[in-house]
This record gives structure tokens, sequence and C-alpha cells, in this order.
């Protein structure tokens, strides 16, 4: 699964994106959100407060309901300020 | 047409581009958005803006087809640049073309309303203090809500 970070999601996990492999059990953004708090410090750092993080599957927007799969482009980032 | 570029553009020749050879337009709106030197952290030094190519072209090509399937618009155009930038420079640029001037005006306003709150573009800004991620204003928000269909 390939993950994306932007903005000062990037600079706390301190990289622009990452290939990982979730476990079986992760089947929904919401699963994904709370697998990846547990991978480091740093992860869960980024990602302590939920509402400041948006999260799109595959350039969509997704809910923490929506579907993830092996494959997926899985982007986090908070949101948008453009304009 | 949606562009996202590094690159400044020339108003003149955009707006011009739009309506070239076309006899059926009567009326042209735009909104630029430009780079404040004035933060509530202090004067601005450089402003960045990031976004997430792809999606970014995407999310600006939906806005694009909703603002048409709502208005009469003849024409409509949207770039929006990405890289540091320094106060005073343009950033976006928004332009609706329709017969009368009421598809035109609306138009373009729910385009940059809507952009402002759906498309992926992230402004850091830059003062004497450091860099800061602008936060999303609530007033974006319910700029942006008011063109939500009941």
């Amino acid at each position: 699964m390939k993950l994306l970070y932007f903005a000062w999601l990037r600079g706390k996990l301190g990289k622009p994106g990452e290939d990982l492999t979730p476990p079986a059990h992760v089947t929904n953004v919401g699963e994904l959100l709370d697998w990846l708090e547990t991978v480091s410090p740093a992860h869960k750092a980024a990602l302590a407060d939920r509402r400041a993080v948006r999260v799109a599957v595959n350039q969509d927007y997704a809910a923490a309901d929506h579907p993830v799969r092996p494959g997926d482009e899985i982007a986090l980032f908070p949101p948008v300020t453009g304009g | 047409m949606i562009r996202v570029q590094a690159e400044d553009f020339d108003i003149g020749a955009e707006l011009s581009r739009m309506t070239a050879g076309r006899s059926d337009i009567g009326g042209l709106a735009s909104f630029i958005g430009l780079v404040r030197e004035v933060t509530e952290e202090g004067a601005l030094k450089a402003m960045t803006l990031e976004h997430y190519p792809g999606m970014t072209e995407k999310r600006l090509g939906e806005i694009e087809a909703e603002a048409l399937s709502r208005w009469p618009i003849s024409a409509s155009l949207i770039i929006h640049r990405y890289g540091r930038l320094l106060p005073g420079e343009r950033i976006v640029l928004v332009a609706t073309a329709a017969s009368h001037r009421q598809a035109a005006l609306e138009g373009c306003q729910f385009l940059i309303d809507w952009l402002k709150t759906k498309a992926p573009f992230w402004k850091l800004e830059e003062t004497a203090a450091g860099g800061q991620w602008v936060a999303a204003r609530d007033t974006d928000d319910h700029a942006a809500e008011r063109w939500r269909k009941s």
C-alpha cells in the first residue's frame, strides 16, 4: 500500500510517503489510521488529532468506513487551504 | 480548462483567449487571488503552495464540471500556481464566460469558494518567526456551504 503525506503531516513524519503492508484485519480507512498509529512514535504523534487529518483513497476523499486494499494509493493531509 | 503550474500567468492574455473568435459571450467574470504580505504572525516573506499532483487536477476538473452543470457557462478557466511565491504574486485565476452576467458572476464565485475548500492545496507562510502551515478557516467552509444544494 502506497502512503502519501502532505503539508504538516509530511513534516511530522519526516518523509513524503512510504510503502507499507498493513495486517489483514485492516480493511477500511479508520482501521488503517488505528494501525498506522502503532507503526512508530512519529506516526502516533502525527495522527494524534484525528479531526485534523483528511484521507484520500486513490485520489478521492474517503471517510473512515471507506474500504482500503493492497495496491491502493492512500494520502493523508490536513484540511486544504488553497485559492 | 484546468491548469496547475509553477509559472505566473498573463491575466489579459488568458481572459482574451477565452472569448477570442466567439460572439455568443455577453459577460466574462474573473477572480485573481494574490499573496498578501500581512499575516497574523507578522510580515510575510514568502508563501509556498504545496499540492497533490494528480488529485489536484482531478478535483479541479470535478469542481469545474459542477459549475458547468449548474450555470449556462460558455467557457471556464482555472489556473492555480504552486511553489514558493512572494508577496504581491498571483496565486490563482478563476474565470467564467457566459451569455449573461449572472451565470458568469455566480459561476466564478462558486468556483473559487469550492476550490478553497475542496482542492488539495496547502499554504506554508514564511515570516521572521519561521514557517507556519496555514489553518483552514471556518469562513471558507461557510462560503462554500452556501452553494450546497438543499
